[in-house]
């Protein structure tokens, strides 16, 4: 599965983080850190989520 | 169900749409919406958009991802009936959709004041963009989200700005008092002149009277006072309207009927509150349940309530429900950094939280309202 993240629209709001934790985390400095670059596919709906949530449309999840 | 119908074509009614092609329904979906463009995200309007860092057509929703919605879009004509014996809306343009689904994602028409500017569309964007070109000096009436994030735009673009809010804070009737005077110091500390405990009672046409009877000159006056859920054109529905369409905690306000946004007023089991929520995410997320609900899935929409909010450099986040708290506990304040973390209790539960500055924080303690966590447990972590 792949998985974009656009770090220049990308504002550190952390819904991602809520959504799918076991991928997104922010640092002390609210910046994003990706966990796991390439997720498996058990992780598509969390995802999906966070993609759907993120208030800036950063997050693209591909085939 | 062979025709869905979708009212109101914005954030809400979107999702709808995409949760039900997710959900893998295969029949007809009719989007009605009174402005004549297609979705578009308002957040940006008070902000990037206002403040020249983004074009208009930035805001478009659609986007590769929707190659496969297959929408009948129906713009530029609001439904202005609802006929739920016949499942028949009928448009402004005197035309009519017949449904056998219907959702109910007609939002929220923003309140006016006589003689000032208001911001809810695109096109309010532009007209204030436009005013705010000749500079000077705006007033921005009530200090609730849109104004306090109106009148940052405002300072940023360098104009002389005077925000006025009735209540002793700003964003007081959402925050409570101690968040509120904060933000006051936030909004001082960038040149804004705030005037706090005092309303505006007309519109000049060189500025505004308060209520104590003085005047401002301004250039440019911007009401923010909220908005009025848009159920005006279901009157004579036969549908329950209270400050909203009114829901079951499914989000079902009769048999094959649901709604969702801004408009739609449900009993939230988690919350235990019966309202509106005017937010962003909640657009998302109650469009794609309400969705399902047509779909047959029958369960409770029982969010954490979270929305964001940008002034200058500041990320203000409030997830959960500060409505009703016995009190509030401070774990950090920095104004020097422009950073605050402030935790609600109701009962004996942690309720809600709120954070400027600290979204890895907020993260962490909004996983603890989903779990339900008690206020003590939540202080320890603190």
């Amino acid at each position: 599965m792949k998985l974009e993240v656009d770090f220049a629209l990308c504002e550190g709001n952390g819904v991602c983080a809520v959504e799918a934790p076991e991928v997104f985390d922010l640092d002390d400095d609210d910046n994003l850190i990706v966990l796991e670059a390439a997720p498996g596919d058990v992780l598509r709906p969390k995802l999906e989520a966070a993609a759907r949530a993120c208030p800036k449309r950063a997050i693209v999840v591909g085939d | 169900m062979r025709t869905i119908a979708v009212a109101g074509a914005s954030l809400a009614g979107l999702s709808a749409a995409r949760a039900l092609r997710a959900d893998g329904y295969d029949g007809r979906i009719v989007i009605v919406g009174a402005e004549p463009h297609l979705p578009y995200d308002r957040p940006p309007l008070s902000k990037q958009v206002l403040l020249g860092a983004m074009t208009p057509e930035h805001t478009a929703l659609l986007g590769p991802r929707d190659a496969d919605l297959d929408v009948d879009w129906r713009l530029g004509s609001a439904a202005t009936a609802l006929d739920l014996h016949e499942r028949r809306l009928t448009l402004a343009d005197r035309g009519e959709v017949r449904f056998d689904g219907l959702v109910i994602a007609t939002g929220a028409r923003v309140r006016t004041l006589p003689g000032a500017l208001a911001l809810r569309t695109l096109e309010d964007c532009a007209v204030l963009a436009g005013a705010l070109d000749g500079g000077g000096h705006v007033v921005v009436v009530g200090g609730g989200f849109i104004g306090a994030e109106v009148a940052a735009t405002c300072r940023t673009r360098g104009l002389d700005v005077t925000l006025v809010e009735p209540l002793p804070g700003l964003l007081e009737r959402v925050t409570g008092p101690g968040v509120a005077a904060y933000l006051a110091v936030l909004h001082r500390a960038q040149g804004v002149d705030v005037r706090l405990g005092v309303a505006v009672r007309e519109v000049l046409p060189r500025g505004v009277r308060l209520d104590d009877g003085s005047t401002l000159a301004a250039d440019v006056v911007v009401a923010a006072i909220g908005v009025e859920p848009e159920t005006a054109w279901l009157e004579r529905s036969g549908l329950e309207l209270d400050n909203g369409v009114v829901c079951d905690a499914t989000c079902l306000a009769a048999p094959g009927v649901v709604a969702a946004g801004d408009v739609a007023r449900w009993p939230n089991p988690r919350t235990l509150e019966f309202r509106r929520i005017e937010h962003w995410d909640n657009a998302i997320r109650q469009g794609e349940h309400a969705a399902r609900r047509l779909l047959g899935r029958a369960e409770p929409f029982a969010p954490v309530p979270w929305f964001w909010s940008d002034q200058y450099q500041h990320k203000l986040q409030l997830a959960g429900s500060p409505a009703g708290h016995d009190e509030t506990h401070t774990v950090l304040e920095d104004p020097e950094r422009g950073r605050l973390l402030t935790l609600y209790r109701r009962g004996d539960r942690l309720s809600a939280v709120l954070a400027i500055g600290r979204a890895k924080l907020l993260v962490r303690y909004r996983a603890l309202i989903e779990a339900g966590t008690a206020w003590d447990e939540a202080l320890a972590v603190a």
